[in-house]
This record gives C-alpha cells, structure tokens and sequence, in this order.
C-alpha cells in the first residue's frame, strides 16, 4: 500500500527521469498504427539510438492513439513538436539524426492544419502522449490527483455536486445527465452496490472507447473509483468487447498496477475506502450495449434486456443499485474533479456541456480519433477537421450514431453538434462514430446495410423488433432489388412506426431510424427503385 | 453453500486445466459461465459437446442453459476452423469501402460462403462485426493480424502467401 506522498514521490523521480534525456520519440503503438507495423518501427528507432550511442539522450516511447489514423504510422518527437506521417523502418535513422534539426522532410507531417488546431482535449489529453502500460508516465501527468482530491477533501456528495454543475451527459450516446443518475445510486437503499463501465463499443464505425482504453487506461480506473466513493460502491466491472485484445490487455496491467500502488482495492491511499475492480468479456453481441442486456452478461446469461424501470440505480446487478457509464463517460471524471465542474459547464453548449470524441471514418481524408467541443457544426467537422471528401467525389452526407442513428444531407451541415440538434435532424448523438458518404454511396443501401445488422444483432426477446427489423430488411431488400411497389413503401413506413414504438428496448425503438432519415431525406432514391412509382424518376 | 460435488476432466489434455483453473477463480460460480467459455475457445478454438457439457456439470448450470448462452453471443464458435481465417470486417466504414467486393472475391477465389471453411479444412473465411480499425477501412484480420486498407487482389496474395508458406 502506498501514500499519496509516496505517489508524489514517485511522479517526481519519474519526471527527473524523463528530463534526463534531451529527446522524447513518441511511437503510436494503439491498434491503428499497429497495425501498420508501428512496433518494428520503434525496434528500429531504438536501434538506431544505440547504434549512435545516444541511449541516454534519447527516450523512445510507446503511447497511445495519436488520432490521425489515416496518415499512420505516426511517429512524433518532442521537445521538437515534430510529428512524423506515413513511417517506415528505412525512415528510423534520419528521424534520430534530425533530432534538434530541421525536420526529415518526406514524412513531415504539419501541425498547422485545422485537424489538429479545431481540437480541444480532455478525454483525450493523455492520448498519444503518456505510456499506457506505465503508471509512472500516468503520475506525472496529474494522474490520481483527482482521487486523491476527492477522497480527502470531499464528501462524497461533494463530488457529486460538481459532476451536476459539470453537466456532464451520458457519452455512450443516451445522454442522460451524469450527475442526475450518481445521485440517484447514492439514494438508493442497500449496502451493496455496483459501478460497471460500459466498453461494450458495439456501433460498427465506432472507435473512441477502443482508443480510450488503450491509450489512457488509468483515466478510466481513476474515474471508476472516483465513482465508487462518490455513490458508495465497493465492486466495479469493465465490460469490454473481446474483439479488443489490446484494449483488454492494456486495462489488465493498468488494474494490476493500481492495485500495487493503493489506488485500487482495500484501504485505497490509507482512506479506509475499499473498491475493487474486475475485467468483463464481452462475446459479440451487439445488444449488451443496452444497460439491462449488459448485467445479464456479466451475470452469465443471454445478454437479454428487460423492461425499465426499475432502472438499474434501483435494482440493478444481481437486484443490487447499480451505477452504469460509459468509458467516455468515466474518462471525463477526473478533470472535472480536478478543475471544478463549472470550468467544464464553460464548454459547450447550453444543453450539452464539455467536449465530444468522435471516430472519424468513411470517404474522407483525414480519417481518426478527434475530440471537439460540443456546439461545433458538422461543416467545421466534416470539411475542416476531416478536410472534406477525398477526390473529385462531392459530399452526400455524413451518419451519426451508429445502426440506430441518421443520415445527415448536405443542407443541414451547418447544425452545431450537440445532443439535442441531432435528434430534431432524426439522428442521435449516439457514442461518437461519424462516418462521412460521397455520392458513391446509395442511400437505399446504407439503411439495408444497417437494416440487417439490426434484424442480426436482434436479441429475440420481444416481437415488434425481431419479426420488425427481419420484416423491414426483407422490405429493404426487394426495394433495392427493383422489385419493390408503392404499397411495399407504405408497409416499410407502417412497420417503421410499430417498432419504434412497441419495441422493448433501445435497440428496436431506433433500429428504424436510419429508414427514418433516409426516407425523410433521400426519398427520391427509394422511389427510383420502385417499380409503379408516381412521380418521374429524377 | 451450494452442494459441490468434483467433476472429472473429461481427459488428460492440459488444456482443460486451463479451463479448469478460469471456474477456480471465479468460484466455481455459475455467473463465470461467459468466462469459462472463453477461456475454453481460446484453448481449443471451438466449443465442442464435451465442452459444453463439461462446464455446465462444473458450474452446476444446466446444458440448455449453457448452449444457450453459447449460441446467443456471436464471437462463440462451436465448429473448429480452418487453419487459417481471414475475417472480413464489415462494420460501417469498411461496408463504404467496399467490404462487400472483398468477401465475393474471396468466397468466389476459394469457392466458400462467409462462415465456411474450405473442404480441406485450410481456411475459414469469416465476416466480423466492427474492429474499431476504421481509420484503415476496409480491414481484414487474417490469422489474428489486422490488414488494413486492403483491395480484394491484395487480400487473395496475403491469403495465398501465409497458406503457400506453410507448404514450404
């Protein structure tokens, strides 16, 4: 067990250490970038240190999600400021000989660009910079103050008054306020109760909560634990997806060193608080996103939701109160903490405060991880900080949240993001993935796309959404096929309307969505494959 | 205290062991069903009858139970695989990409629908849900490594390359 002195202590001796060496070679090592062979990357830059003798000048370092994965491998050098695109191994001696000089030229990647300047970091302030599998690293960039704020200074209503006045809201795309539901887990009766975080990251084209993990692990313990003491929990889940192996492994070291280190487990910083941790597999199943079909899992069973309420603050994990968030949602925790909650309300707009993650994918340039701050319009996103659509392709129109969310036209991109515009476009916020479609693109085969994965990913459990989404794909498809009628049009729009509103949980009351918005804005190509079509075919 | 009488391994195999020690750990609790099973896939590649029916005796939860929970969660598989898998990914940012053209090429390359594996148990060419690689689309992770921005002619040499290096 170790003091907070003696954590101090060792972020001290660590940033000692660190300013030994003159340079700090950052290397990407998040699965993006890993991809692309980033380890063999840093062999050869370590290499080539040793080969020039500069072992204690030079640091090389693996850390986390840089966020332009389009232009990975990304390499990045400080105090330079230099980031380095495109790398190859042949790359690793010019990029050590050109420390402190002008950079190497061909895989100069500028930071002056609105892709890195429209940026504003909290959840992602650590990302790319400290090592995730080092606590050390995660001390000296104000890790664990927070906790250690939160715990000595502050009553636990304390905290959760400043995650109110933060108006922080749900990250994993509800956007239901924070501060509302760690009150409501803190009233709830009971001895036991549960925190779970939620990196069930199901929304194919979604990546935030996957980079979270592996680039800042700790960010999502500390918010965990902050959590516990806040509402009075003693037992913690992460519910990871098992298609992350990296994520799980990076998370799997991060509780073992908070552990060692007294910021996890009994007596956390001589405190007297106990709060545990443990790694939950997710198995692919879509539906286990939904907070109900969630604890099923973790209990053992078929991630089958139930009816709320009783909402999981009530009756929850094995019928115990139970709080349940996001990783993004977590990750905001801290800096909250820390800074104060009105500092975080100064972000934002008036009914969606702080900034937002997004996974930027799709037909455009500068594909990756970038965080905003709520209330930017869609333009800014898509045209300055994704530079617009590659080639000579125009813009169609960008989908947000996911198989439950909308497709945005052309017409509406000057909208500022934030929770509630989006659902009055007939999308939702939902976690953060955007993925961005050129006049390539059918709409009629996006919404048949996400169609079946809906009918897929079904649980089963109620009809509106089981027989309605195989109902509403089988429409879709003969749609597509041109061999749709008018009246098959009408029986989409019917079956669209009874599962929205007889469906028993989140993910048949918006499978409809994206025919939703595709009807309301690209009508004309249903009508365009449809056989007896009234009017003329554009 | 539930009543617990010792299940046997149903061999000497030192991978049930494994399995084995994963219900140790959770107590022998049958909420360590979904863990018991990964831990089985990730030993044998498959859940097998012997498997299922092993753990359902050791976490006392009854067979249908345990196929149940083993049929509902996609990443269960419970026929072996090919030597081989390549799996297309198909999330939203690779289906833009041109997912869709990959999996024809292949399945047309090999002569396999998505979830098959070849007659002479080679390769299994899967479709994943969404690997969070969308900044590569479209990504395919072959033998467990990821691919990304792939055409359907690169991705048939990579195939050809790992299955070709182990007739060498």
């Amino acid at each position: 067990m170790m003091t907070y002195e003696e954590l101090q202590e060792l972020a001290a001796s660590e940033v000692e250490k660190q300013e030994q060496h003159d340079y700090c070679v950052r290397v990407c090592l998040a699965a993006g970038c890993l991809s692309l062979y980033n380890d063999e990357i840093k062999n050869a830059l370590e290499i080539a240190v040793e080969d020039r003798g500069l072992g204690d000048k030079v640091a090389i370092k693996g850390v986390g999600c840089m966020g332009l994965c389009a232009a990975g491998p990304l390499v990045s050098v400080e105090p330079d400021g230099v980031l380095y695109e495109r790398v190859s191994v042949d790359d690793a001696p010019a990029i050590i000989d050109a420390l402190g000089k002008d950079p190497v030229e061909h895989i100069h990647c500028p930071l002056d660009i609105p892709f890195f300047e429209r940026q504003q970091k909290i959840v992602l302030e650590n990302s790319g910079v400290v090592d995730p599998e080092s606590i050390e690293d995660y001390l000296t960039r104000q890790g664990y103050e927070a906790l250690m704020i939160a715990l000595t200074e502050m009553s636990s209503a304390e905290v959760i008054d400043e995650v109110v006045r933060s108006g922080l809201r749900g990250r994993g795309g509800g956007g239901y306020p924070t501060g509302l539901k760690w009150q409501t887990v803190a009233k709830a009766m009971g001895d036991t109760k549960y925190v779970i975080c939620n990196g069930d990251e199901g929304d194919p084209g979604a990546f935030m909560d996957r980079s979270v993990l592996e680039s800042d692990p700790h960010r999502i313990v500390e918010g965990m634990v902050i959590a516990a003491y806040a509402v009075g929990a003693q037992k913690g889940y992460i519910y990871v997806r098992a298609e992350y192996p990296l994520a799980i492994e990076r998370l799997k070291l991060a509780l073992r060193q908070a552990r060692r280190h007294g910021v996890l487990g009994d007596n956390i910083l001589g405190t007297g608080f106990n709060f545990n941790i443990e790694i939950r597999l997710g198995a692919g199943a879509y539906v286990c996103g939904e907070e109900t079909a969630l604890m099923a899992s973790i209990e053992g069973n078929r991630g089958n939701p139930r009816p709320r309420p009783p909402y999981p603050a009530d009756h929850g994990l094995w019928g115990d109160s139970t709080l349940i968030n996001n990783v993004e949602t977590f990750a905001n925790i801290a800096p909250i903490v820390r800074n104060g909650g009105d500092w975080y309300a100064s972000i934002g707009t008036e009914g969606s405060k702080g900034t937002k993650v997004f996974a930027l994918a799709g037909q455009i340039q500068n594909t990756g991880l970038i965080e905003v701050p709520m209330g930017i319009t869609l333009r800014e996103i898509v045209e300055e900080i994704g530079g617009g659509t590659p080639g000579e392709k125009a813009f169609k129109a960008v989908q947000t949240g996911g198989p439950t969310g909308g497709c945005i036209p052309k017409e509406y991109l000057d909208v500022p993001v934030d929770f509630d515009s989006l659902v009055e476009l007939g999308s939702i916020m939902g976690s953060g993935g955007m993925i961005v479609m050129d006049e390539t693109s059918s709409m009629l085969g996006v919404a048949r796309y996400f169609m079946e994965f809906c009918m897929t990913e079904s649980c089963g459990k109620c009809i509106p959404c089981r027989v309605g989404t195989a109902q509403m794909f089988r429409l879709l498809d003969k749609i597509t096929k041109g061999q749709g009628t008018m009246t098959d049009l009408e029986l989409l729009e019917e079956l669209c309307d009874l599962t929205k509103y007889a469906s028993l949980c989140g993910l048949g009351q918006s499978a409809p969505n994206p025919v939703l918005s595709t009807l309301r804005y690209f009508r004309h190509e249903y009508l365009e494959q449809i056989i007896d079509a009234p009017e003329p075919v554009a | 205290m539930r009543h617990r009488t010792k299940v046997d391994l149903p061999s000497d195999d030192k991978r049930w062991k494994m399995v084995q020690g994963t219900m140790r750990r959770n107590g022998f609790r049958p909420d360590a069903l979904i863990e018991t099973l990964h831990t089985c896939q990730e030993a044998f590649g498959y859940l097998d009858d012997e498997a299922l029916l092993f753990v359902s005796r050791a976490l006392h939860v009854s067979p249908s139970k345990v196929y149940g929970v083993a049929t509902f969660y996609h990443f269960f598989n419970l026929k072996p695989q090919g030597e081989h898998t390549c799996a297309v990914c198909t999330g939203t940012a690779c289906y833009i990409k041109g997912a869709q053209d990959i999996i024809d090429t292949l399945s047309e390359q090999y002569d396999i629908a998505p979830e098959q594996t070849t007659e002479d148990d080679k390769l299994s060419l899967m479709t994943v849900r969404c690997v969070g690689a969308c900044g590569l689309a479209p990504a395919v992770v072959l033998d467990g490594e990821v691919l990304g921005n792939v055409t359907p002619d690169q991705m048939r040499q990579h195939i050809d390359e790992v299955m070709n290096h182990d007739d060498v």
